[in-house]
């Protein structure tokens, strides 16, 4: 069995560090702008700190990996050029991409370093895959979070390239890449301008019993009771009203988080390369917390004994987790 | 499903740029509240220059933080420990620093308020808790700008030190017995 790589979030310098010394072998990362998905207020790295960061984590035998996974609008392509150009000069492993136009141009102008296919480009066919193996020289996908264990083992018989799959945080259900929500709602564009429900427009309001209720835009997308757990403002975990159903009711998906960790030998016997854990935006107390635990599963399984599995169910959305649609298509 | 088919239910209540005080309902729990009822108000006079020289000291140290607050350094924040009798307002403007203590009926106008007990508001700035969790846990609640206080908790994260010890240090022995103490605290309420 292949050691797995285990991929770690980084939304500041700080975060980052707390990576390498809990143990990931690559950190992802982005720039504070619409290069990537997760361009929210006071996060991301500017260019100076990246380079610190850089060295930093290459001294302590940790890659890291730069994000530009978002799509560049029409006559914006300048800003992911620059971008990839930059990642290329502070020396990057690998960047992160969805777009077709921002993997050719890294593919022409920087093709040494490699490209690992964004979950954002929803590839989740082998012919599919294939194309951006065969076109861009890719080196790795992230599969989006709908298949199960048996097919990502069909699927690694079938692709020329790494794969690396999501194993704890958002659970991530949406044709990733392709939602349209929060456009829908506020004008800003996930895929685009990297805002998955933007804190400006975000509202939370207390009332005199402990309710809370969270608005985006000018909607409510849930109410949560005082006892109740609660969840990420986002379109696709709000509970709706409609004649169809009697009281609100989760449209989409609920608030829960992803966690493999029981699922982990499965995953490495079917081929799985690379692990990755979601959570740019949560602080360093998340990363230390979640790395380590996965670390320590992870080298257990290596070395043949049973993994030592944290709990991890306080950091998890609205305290429930879920092995989603790894474990069976129908988990809700 | 079609969103289309989904009627979202709009609240009434226009959004404001800036609050006004509601009184809140503190929880009353633990050894920070054990004023007895007739006891009179602490005074907070005594610990406005404290506050004044921790959030002096605090940007003296961590000059970087700034640039996460991005265009939000000029707002006001209450910091609400909601098990101790007083709030705190802070206003990080690197050129205008504010760190005072209020009561509850004395609240002015603010931006944001981020509301949790004592030792999780600590643990949080100090990067021992992680804010998310927190707030799914309902332990920890936010209301007014939010994107406000993201970039306060993301520039507050970014600091390596712990922030609790460089207050304990400014204070000699009796602050870093008095934050061991607390740390001690937080460690039985995390093992019960």
């Amino acid at each position: 069995m292949i050691r797995p790589e285990l991929v770690c979030p980084a939304g500041t310098p700080s975060a980052m560090r707390t990576a390498v010394d809990a143990g990931a072998d690559a950190v992802y990362c982005g720039f504070q702008n619409a290069t990537n998905a997760r361009n929210f207020p006071g996060l991301n790295f500017t260019v100076p700190e990246l380079e610190r960061a850089v060295a930093h984590a290459h001294a302590g035998g940790t890659k890291v990996l730069l994000a530009l996974n978002t799509f560049p609008p029409a006559g914006k392509v300048d800003l992911w050029k620059e971008a990839a150009d930059t990642g290329a000069r502070l020396g990057v492993d690998a960047f992160i991409v969805a777009d077709i136009g921002v993997a050719d141009y890294i593919a022409r102008t920087h093709p040494d370093i490699r490209l690992h296919l964004s979950v954002q480009a929803a590839a989740s066919t082998p012919e599919s895959i294939q194309y951006y193996c065969r076109e861009f020289n890719v080196k790795r996908v992230v599969l989006p979070r709908i298949l199960t264990v048996p097919e990502i083992k069909l699927m690694a018989d079938e692709i020329p390239c790494e794969i690396e799959t999501f194993i704890f945080g958002n659970h991530g259900l949406m044709v990733e890449g392709r939602c349209s929500l929060t456009n829908y709602i506020t004008g800003l564009s996930t895929n685009m301008d990297g805002v998955c429900s933007p804190a400006a427009q975000v509202e939370y309001i207390k009332d005199d019993e402990g309710n809370l209720s969270t608005r985006l835009g000018e909607y409510t997308i849930d109410c949560f009771s005082c006892n109740e757990s609660a969840g990420y403002p986002t379109i696709c975990k709000g509970r709706y009203l409609t004649p169809a159903h009697d009281g609100p009711y989760y449209a989409f998906e609920e608030p829960i988080s992803l966690n493999l960790s029981t699922l982990l030998p499965d995953l490495m016997k079917a081929g799985v390369t690379a692990l990755k854990i979601e959570g740019r935006q949560r602080s360093k107390a998340y990363v230390k917390s979640v790395v380590s635990a996965y670390r320590k599963a992870v080298d257990s399984i290596m070395a043949g004994q049973d993994p030592q599995i944290s709990d991890l169910l306080a950091l998890t959305e609205g305290q429930k987790e879920t092995q989603g649609a790894f474990k069976s298509k129908t988990w809700r | 499903m079609h969103l289309i088919n989904i009627k979202v239910h709009m609240l009434q209540q226009p959004t404001v740029a800036r609050m006004q005080h509601t009184e809140s309902k503190p929880a009353i729990a633990g050894f920070l509240q054990r004023r007895p009822r007739w006891a009179p108000p602490a005074p907070l006079f005594l610990l406005q220059p404290v506050l004044r020289r921790i959030v002096q000291k605090i940007a003296e140290n961590n000059p970087d933080m700034f640039g996460r607050l991005g265009p939000h350094y000029r707002a006001v924040f209450v910091i609400d420990p909601v098990n101790l009798p007083f709030v705190m307002l802070l206003r990080p403007d690197p050129d205008d620093l504010m760190l005072v203590a209020r009561r509850r009926s004395e609240i002015s106008e603010h931006d944001a308020r981020i509301s949790g007990k004592f030792l999780d508001l600590l643990m949080l700035v100090d990067g021992d808790l992680d804010g998310d969790a927190l707030f799914f846990s309902r332990n920890l609640t936010i209301t007014g700008n939010t994107e406000a206080v993201v970039c306060l908790r993301n520039a507050l994260d970014d600091i390596d030190d712990s922030i609790a010890e460089e207050v304990a240090d400014m204070f000699g022995r009796p602050g870093r017995a008095a934050l061991m103490a607390l740390r001690r605290m937080n460690e039985k309420r995390e093992t019960q």
